[in-house]
Parts: C-alpha cells; sequence; structure tokens
C-alpha cells in the first residue's frame, strides 16, 4: 500500500501471523522480500534510503543512496548476495551485501553514465549491469567486483532496453531498442548472434500461430434463462482458438512516436526457458507476437500473434511451457508440442493483466485488476 | 635532237614552199614539232612523213634533196648515200645499197623509237593510276583522321564532364561527412552539456533529498515502527549473530570460495570439451590419413607427387601420436603439432577432392576417356539392375524352399494320398477311360441291333405264329390221319431225351456263346421246330395241344432275345421247365420240346431280361 506508506505481511502457514509496518513519512515506493523470506526491504520515497526491516529481530538497517532506477536491486539464485546500485556525486556505484547478516562485501564504481540496471547471473557469480538507453554499454563484474568485460554494439542510438541471464548462464541476451536481441556467451563475452525481428516472416519453416476468434453459434431459441453462468461469459467474452498461417507473414505493427521519450520500439521483454532452449522476446512496435527462438540451433522457431497486445508472458519453472497473457480473459500456453488459448471460466470479464507460475510449475496465478485466478494444470501421465 | 631542227636546209626554190613549210614548221615550234614527231602516234607520222616526202621530194629536186639527205646522214653517222666518188666528178651516183642500208637503219632506229615510246606511255598511264590511288587513300585517310580527332575531341569532353560530376560527388561526400561530424561534434557537446547540467540538477536533487532524509529522521515519529505479532526465526534455524571483524573475514572467504568453486567448474567443462575435440581432432586425422593411403592404390598417373607426402606424413604422424598420446595435456607444442598436421591432411584430401571432381566433369562432358571412370548414372543403373536381380533370386530360392519344405513334410491324408496316386495313374485312367467310352458305343450300337433284332424277332414270331397255325392245321390233319398209329410213343422218347439233351445243349450254348448272335439262336430254333415237326410221332390230346399252341403263341409274342445269359439259375428254371414240359408233353413231345426250347427261351429271356436291369 504505497500511498499510505503500510506494508502488511501475512503468513500463509499460521493465518493468526501478522505484521504491519509502517514508514511513516518516509514513504513508500518499493517493497521487497530479501531472499531468506526474513527480511523486508523498502525503498523510500524519492530513493532516499532502504530500510531492511527483520522479521526475526525487529531490527531495522537502512542503506544510503540507493539508485532510483529500472533494477536497482538484485538478490543471487542461492540468495546470499545482494547487489545494490548506488549513486553519489554524479557517479554510479555497486555494492555488494551478504544477505545473511547485511554487510557490505564489495563497493565499486561502475564506469556508466546512468546505470539502468543490474542482474546477477544464474551461477551467482557474474553481474551485469547496464548503462541506460541513452548509451549501449552493459559492464559485466565478477563476485568480487572485478571488471570483466564490457560490451557495446553500437553508438548512438538508443541502446539497452532489457535483458535475460540463460538458466546456465551461458548466454546473455540483450534486447535494444533497434528491435535486436543480441546473445553473448560467458566465456569470451563476446556476440555470438544477433536476432532480428522483422514484421514480414518469409521462412516457411517457422511456424506462425495467429490468434483467430471463433465463431459463435449462438442459437437464439436454447438459450436458458436465467442466463447460466457459462453461456454468460461466453456472450461476454469471445472464445479464440490458434490456426498455423502459412508464410509469407505480416505482422501487426505499431508505429511509434518518435518525438516522444521511451518510445514503444524495441525489444522490452527477453525470458529464457528453464532447460536453456527457447527464448522468448517481444518486440515492443509488434506489440501482439510472442517470438520464441530456438537456442540449440540459434534461430527463430515459432511466431505467437494475439488478437491484443501481449501483457506479459512467463515461462513455467520446470519444463518448457510458455504461458501469455494479453489482457483478454484467455491465458495461452505454448510448448515445442503445441499452442492452446484456454478460456478462463469467470463471471463476467476477466480482463488477465499479468501471470505467475508456481515453483512447481503445475499451477499458475492469473491477475487481472482487482481479481485472483488460480489455474492447475493436469498433467496427463507422461512416459 | 635538237641539231637538226636548227640546220637550215638549201632546199631548191621548187620545193621551198614545201621546205619553207617544213621550216617553218621547224621554225614555228621546234619542241612542238620534236613533240610532234615523239608523242604523235604512227599513223599521223606515217601521214606527215608522206607528207614530207612529197613536200619534200619531187621529181624535180631529186638530186638536191640526196644531196641533203646524204648530208644529214652523215653528220648522223650513217655512211654515206653516194658512191665512192672516182673522179672529181660533180654528179655522184647514188649508192643504194648505202641507201637501202640507211632506209633498213633508219626504220630499226624508228621501230626503237616507238618501242620506247609505248613503255614510257604504259609507264605514264601506270605514274598516274598509281598518283590517283594515293590521292584516293590521302583523302580518305585525311578524313579518318578528322572523325578520330572529332571523336577523341568528344571523350575528352565527357571525362572532363564526368571528372566534374566525380569531384561534385566527392564534395558532396566530404560536406556531408563534415555534416556527420559536425553533429556528432554538437551532440557530443549537448551531451556534455545535458550531463553537466544533469549533474547540478542533480547535485540539487541530493541536497534536497539530505535535507529531506534530515527532516525525517528527525521527526522520530512512532509511526515508523514495525507492528509484529511474533518474532519470526531464521530461515536456516540458526541464531542470528553479532557483526564481527571475523564475520566480515568469513564473508570474504566464502565469496571467494564461491568464486572459485564456479571457476573450477568452469575449468574442468573445458578441458572435457578440449579433451573431447583432441579426440575428434585426431580421429579425423586417421580417418583422413586412412583415405589417403587407400587412394594411393589407385593408378599413380593420377597423382604424382601426393603418395609420397602421403607416406612421409604418415610416418610422421605415427611419431607425431606415440607422442601425443604420452602428452594428453594441452601443451603448447602439441596442440600446435596437432592443428599443423590436420591442416596438412586436410589439404591433402581437398587437393585429392579437387582432381576427382575434375574428373567428374570431365567424364560429363566427354565421352568415356578413363575406363576405371564410370559414370554416375550408369554405376546407379547397374546397381539398381543388380539389386532387382537379387531380389528376383531370392524369391526363387524362398518359393522353392518351400515346395521342397511341403514335399517333406506332407501328411499322409486319404484324400491327398489318394490324389497323389491318382496324379501318378492319371494317363492309365485316362486310357481307362477313353476304353470305356469306347465301351459305351459299342453298347449303344448293341443297343441299336438288339432293337433291330426285336423287332425282327417279333416278325418272326408272327410269321410263326401263322405257321403254327398252319401246322396246327395240319396236325389236326394228321392227327385225324394219326389216330391209327399210337404204338410209336416209344421212338419219342429218344428224340425227346436227344431233343432235350439238344435242347440243353442248346441252353448250353446259348449259355456259354453270350457273344453269340441271335439269329444263330434263331435258326437253331428254327432247326429244331424243324426238328420237332419232322420228329412227330406223338399224339397228344387236342386240349394239351391247344394249350401249348397259346403257350407258343404267348411266348412267341412277349419273346425278346438278348445276348449275355450267365446265370445258372435260370437254366435250372428252364431245365426244370423243360423237365416239366417234358413230363406234360409227354404226349405231344414235338410241341412241348419246342414249348421247352420257347420255354426255356423266354426263361433265359427272363434271366437276359433281369440281366438287363443291371447297369
Amino acid at each position: 500500500m504505497y500511498k499510505r506508506g503500510l506494508v502488511q505481511v501475512w503468513s500463509l502457514e499460521q493465518p493468526e501471523w501478522h505484521c504491519k509496518i509502517d514508514e511513516g513519512s518516509a514513504g513508500l515506493v518499493a517493497s521487497c522480500w530479501s531472499p531468506d523470506g526474513r527480511h523486508i526491504l523498502n525503498t523510500t520515497e524519492f530513493h532516499l534510503r532502504i530500510t531492511v526491516w527483520s522479521l526475526c529481530t525487529k531490527s531495522v538497517s537502512y542503506i544510503k543512496y540507493p539508485k532510483a532506477c529500472q533494477q536497482g536491486i538484485s538478490f543471487t539464485k542461492d540468495g546470499r548476495y545482494m547487489a545494490l546500485a548506488e549513486r553519489r556525486d554524479c557517479k554510479d556505484y555497486i555494492s555488494l551485501f551478504v544477505c545473511s547478516d547485511w554487510q557490505l562485501l564489495r563497493h565499486f564504481e561502475t564506469d556508466t553514465q546512468d546505470l539502468a540496471g543490474i542482474e546477477w547471473g544464474p551461477n551467482g557469480c557474474v553481474l551485469a549491469a547496464w548503462d541506460s538507453c541513452l548509451e549501449y554499454k552493459i559492464l559485466l563484474y565478477s563476485l568480487d567486483g572485478r571488471l570483466l568485460s564490457t560490451y557495446s554494439a553500437y553508438e548512438w542510438s538508443l541502446g539497452i532496453k532489457a535483458i535475460a541471464w540463460s538458466p546456465s548462464s551461458q548466454f546473455l541476451a540483450i534486447g535494444s531498442y533497434d528491435e535486436k536481441v543480441r546473445i553473448l556467451n560467458h566465456v569470451t563475452w563476446k556476440m555470438i548472434t544477433e536476432f532480428g525481428h522483422p514484421t514480414t516472416i518469409n521462412n516457411p519453416k517457422i511456424v506462425v500461430y495467429k490468434e483467430t476468434e471463433k465463431s459463435q453459434n449462438l442459437e437464439m431459441e436454447n438459450l436458458p434463462f436465467p442466463p447460466t453462468r457459462a453461456a454468460a461469459s461466453s456472450l461476454f467474452s469471445t472464445e479464440s482458438k490458434y490456426e498455423v498461417v502459412s508464410s509469407p507473414v505480416s505482422l501487426q505493427t505499431l508505429k511509434p512516436l518518435t518525438d516522444r521519450p521511451n518510445p514503444k520500439i524495441g525489444i522490452g521483454v527477453l525470458a529464457f526457458s528453464p532447460d536453456n532452449c527457447f527464448l522468448a522476446t517481444r518486440n515492443d512496435n509488434i506489440p501482439n507476437a510472442v517470438w520464441i527462438w530456438d537456442i540449440q540451433k540459434l534461430k527463430l522457431f515459432v511466431v505467437l500473434e494475439h488478437l491484443s497486445a501481449v501483457r506479459s508472458f512467463q515461462w513455467d519453472p520446470q519444463q518448457a511451457r510458455l504461458a501469455v497473457c494479453t489482457g483478454r480473459s484467455q491465458v495461452y500456453l505454448w510448448s515445442p508440442a503445441g499452442c492452446v488459448s484456454v478460456q478462463v471460466p469467470a463471471e463476467g470479464d476477466f480482463q488477465i493483466l499479468s501471470l505467475c507460475w508456481h515453483r512447481s510449475g503445475d499451477s499458475m496465478a492469473l491477475l487481472s485488476k482487482d481479481q485472483l485466478c488460480l489455474c492447475y494444470l493436469e498433467n496427463e501421465g507422461v512416459k | 635532237m635538237g641539231d637538226w631542227k636548227t640546220i637550215t636546209v638549201p632546199i631548191p626554190s621548187s620545193e621551198s614552199k614545201n621546205i619553207s613549210q617544213f621550216t617553218s614548221e621547224t621554225n614555228m615550234s621546234p619542241s612542238s614539232l620534236c613533240s610532234q614527231q615523239v608523242l604523235c602516234p604512227s599513223l599521223p607520222l606515217a601521214k606527215s612523213v608522206h607528207n614530207f616526202f612529197r613536200a619534200f621530194c619531187t621529181e624535180e629536186n631529186v638530186d638536191q634533196s640526196v644531196s641533203y639527205l646524204d648530208q644529214e646522214l652523215t653528220t648522223l653517222g650513217f655512211p654515206s648515200l653516194y658512191e665512192e666518188s672516182k673522179g672529181k666528178e660533180v654528179k655522184r651516183d647514188l649508192n643504194i645499197v648505202a641507201v637501202l642500208n640507211c632506209i633498213q637503219e633508219l626504220l630499226v632506229l624508228h621501230r626503237k623509237n616507238l618501242l620506247a615510246q609505248e613503255n614510257v606511255e604504259t609507264q605514264n598511264l601506270k605514274l598516274g593510276s598509281d598518283m590517283d590511288h594515293l590521292q584516293n587513300c590521302y583523302s580518305k585517310l585525311k578524313e579518318q583522321l578528322e572523325t578520330s580527332r572529332r571523336e577523341m575531341i568528344g571523350l575528352q569532353e565527357r571525362d572532363r564532364q564526368l571528372q566534374g560530376k566525380n569531384r561534385n560527388l566527392h564534395q558532396l561526400l566530404k560536406n556531408e561527412k563534415d555534416e556527420v561530424q559536425k553533429l556528432q561534434n554538437i551532440i557530443a557537446s549537448r551531451a556534455t552539456q545535458y550531463n553537466h547540467d544533469m549533474k547540478r540538477k542533480e547535485r540539487e536533487y541530493n541536497k534536497l533529498k539530505e535535507r529531506l532524509h534530515q527532516l525525517v529522521m528527525n521527526k522520530k515519529d512512532k509511526k515508523t515502527a514495525m507492528d509484529i505479532l511474533n518474532y519470526v526465526g531464521r530461515a536456516d534455524g540458526k541464531r542470528g549473530a553479532w557483526r564481527t571483524g571475523k564475520t566480515e573475514a568469513r564473508n570474504e572467504d566464502e565469496m571467494y570460495k564461491v568464486l572459485l568453486s564456479d571457476y573450477e567448474q568452469r575449468q574442468k567443462q573445458i578441458l572435457l570439451e578440449n579433451a573431447e575435440l583432441k579426440k575428434v581432432l585426431q580421429q579425423m586425422k586417421k580417418e583422413m590419413i586412412s583415405l589417403l593411403t587407400s587412394q594411393k592404390q589407385k593408378p599413380k598417373e593420377k597423382a604424382e607427387d601426393t603418395p609420397g607426402t602421403v607416406l612421409s606424413d604418415v610416418e610422421e604422424d605415427n611419431s607425431e601420436l606415440s607422442k601425443e598420446n604420452m602428452w594428453e595435456l594441452s601443451c603448447e607444442t602439441v596442440r600446435e603439432q596437432l592443428t599443423n598436421s590436420i591442416r596438412k591432411q586436410w589439404r591433402i584430401l581437398k587437393s585429392h577432392v579437387e582432381k576427382l571432381d575434375t574428373q567428374v566433369s570431365k567424364v560429363h562432358l566427354g565421352g568415356f576417356k578413363d575406363e576405371e571412370v564410370i559414370s554416375r548414372q550408369d554405376h546407379e543403373q547397374e546397381t539398381e539392375k543388380l539389386e532387382l536381380e537379387i531380389q528376383q533370386c531370392k524369391e526363387m530360392i524362398q518359393t522353392q524352399q518351400q515346395l521342397l519344405q511341403q514335399q517333406f513334410t506332407t501328411t499322409c491324408d486319404d484324400d491327398t494320398s489318394s490324389l497323389l496316386q491318382d496324379c501318378y495313374l492319371l494317363e492309365e485312367k485316362e486310357r481307362l477311360e477313353e476304353e470305356w467310352a469306347l465301351f459305351k458305343e459299342q453298347k449303344k450300337n448293341f443297343e441299336k441291333e438288339r432293337r433291330s433284332f426285336t423287332e425282327a424277332a417279333i416278325r418272326l414270331g408272327l410269321e410263326r405264329k401263322a405257321f403254327e397255325e398252319d401246322r396246327a392245321g395240319w396236325l389236326k390233319q394228321q392227327f385225324l390221319n394219326m389216330t391209327s398209329f399210337d404204338n410209336k410213343n416209344s421212338e419219342n422218347g429218344k428224340p425227346q431225351s436227344a431233343f432235350s439233351g439238344s435242347s440243353d445243349q442248346d441252353n448250353l450254348t446259348l449259355h456259354s456263346k453270350p457273344g453269340q448272335k441271335s439269329y444263330s439262336v434263331f435258326s437253331e430254333s428254327s432247326v429244331r421246330t424243324s426238328k420237332l415237326t419232322k420228329s412227330l410221332p406223338v399224339s397228344p390230346s387236342t386240349s394239351e395241344l391247344f394249350q401249348t399252341i397259346r403257350h407258343i403263341s404267348e411266348n412267341s409274342s412277349s419273346c425278346v432275345l438278348n445276348v449275355a445269359t450267365e446265370d445258372t439259375k435260370p437254366n435250372q428254371v428252364g431245365r426244370e421247365c423243360t423237365a416239366q414240359k417234358w413230363s406234360v408233353a409227354s404226349r405231344s413231345d414235338s410241341q412241348e420240346g419246342g414249348c421247352s426250347g420257347s420255354r426255356s427261351l423266354a426263361c433265359t429271356d427272363w434271366s437276359i431280361e433281369h440281366r438287363d436291369g443291371l447297369p
């Protein structure tokens, strides 16, 4: 509850337990858990400081000068270390903390103009830090603060928009404003390939799934009264299904306004599949499409085109299964075996704005503006 | 030439006109006359000469003309025309010989001159034409020169224009580059300006933040508090520890441990990869060597020096291999050696493949130059054919095997065995069938004949009936006559017995001769009847006689003779009948004999008829 500066915490196992943290006049801009689940990091207003509340000792610690950037805090996968972006005296620094006792391990300056984000690699040994979009620059630091390498693809144009590490830490995918994804390898930190996102797909080997609306066969005589839930939902929201479209396919593009800042252009979202085989990307000026790349062959595999703009997508943490939501009442699942559009059976209009998989991969939460739907996936016996 | 022109000749006045004409001619234009005399063709020359002769010499001035001619000729070097003057006489005689010689000389000279003139004229013509030709060439070349000059000028002009354009473009490019540079400079300068501004603003912002922070911290309102129900245990279950130097050191150590472990893992992976790749390379090298050494077996004119290099390489590599097996770790020199040897082998292989490619292309283009090199299509066709053949042979073998199996493992089913046996006796069966058909045909024929015979028998029976009636009439007569002859009964016995015996014999013959034709039986019966008619001593009663006559008629009407009689029983019956009849017809023996005969016939008929019932 950012406006009130309050954080409320509940326990899933003990319903009676509760906790309330009040930041008071300091205000609250962001709040996140620490990886051990015992500390809450609150970022106060104007990014004045980060307050670390401990749930086990009820103690408070403060971290000064956090950087107000897109992704200023990053925890390692094993939860041991935390990297924090700071800015003092118009210079960017990175501080590394040990999460167990919040000890400052390293503190070093970064060679960036305006640090936009930091992210640990999954092996916890390399930290990627990238500059703002005015300059294409990404820096790679090792755990002990040494600079391992820098990479810059080009100058002057708008630079990095988003990055993603592959689960094995072998690849670092960088999505930039020039509608391309560049993949760096972890041995030399040099680019091995770049993926372009053209508006027309000519290669017939690439499968393009297009979402189409199913024609509604409404028989006016057979409609029951009062209308049942299913009927009502089907009336309000149209069902859809995927169709395979043959090449050449041209995708719906969005012409971005060039005189505004933060144009909707470039690769805004990237995600690797957990088995390191696929990379899903979204090109912001082709907002309806999700591009799935085969990492083993380093080429485009599948394109999913939807009727409305893709809001978010997330891979199943256990297997190569991608769930996509576009703001309609369907959740879309893709796997190498095929793709399906699943209608959420809900009353009225349920617009899925984001989704979140459970760690086991059996269920996921579908979030709309003020509703939550838990989706369970049944697994048929697979030999 | 010019000499005798200028000489004026004292000519007598009678010819003075002519001479003066001549001289005037000479005076007029010595050169023209000369040229006339030289250039004019021979005809007009002859004319002028003739005119000249007429003009020069007439009958009056012969002497003068002779002396003149003599003078001229002597001056020209010819001998004198006059004879040698014997005395000092004024008149000298003309030396005809000398004159003729002079004339001859002059003719020769004239001819020579004409020839020379012709030659000169032809040469003149030639030179004229040459001149014309040269002039034409000259004019043409001049034209060409003009045009080429014009072209050159045009090209030069174009070149100039293009160069001008090029320069312009260069200039434009330079301008653009300059502009780009300028813009970049502008951007850079603006960036620095913005950075500076940003920094200034950020400092201001920081100051504000600091201020705000101070205010916030100073406020110390109770609201900034955590309201928690109860403490939550630590995630790892341990208790919290104070932060000391030791913990810091420990943290550092842990961090380095993490890093080191990561590096070690990576190094292991890389080592594994390296080892695999090395293995692969070595394998490749070995295979390449084996390939190349097998290629060496081919005719040597194709590979001139590669066998030598291959051999040497093989030797080298063998030694290298042994070395490399020892040095499995990545030693710099070993690595280089491996890569170099692989590169060498690859080069050799590549050259070999290229050679093969050229060979193939040659084969495609030209005919089969090399017998060993077969075109790919033919090869494929051959292999297809061979495969088909193999397939067919296999199928044949399989079917044969199956048949053999069937033969050996057939169970003795009655039907099958009979079938099998039947198949062996098929020929005989067919023969038998043929004979059977023949037999049936014969049977049919016999049937026909039998019918005809039966008809004949019926007719005969009718005739007999008539005959019997006649006989009966005759017997009646005889009976009426025979009432006196009663004592001849004993004589009848023998013929009866003989008759019976004969009838038995007849029966026997009937039985024994199945194939005998029926008319012989009839003949016998007729014989018997004749016998009967002959031996008639008996005097039977009239009622018995009528009975017998009735019997005979009945029998004769119903008798149907046949061939086959093999049953002995009806014979016995027949015999019994005959015995009975004999006993009955003891008195009327002849008729009975006939009856018995007929009866036996009937009996036999029965048997025969019975027989006929059989198939």
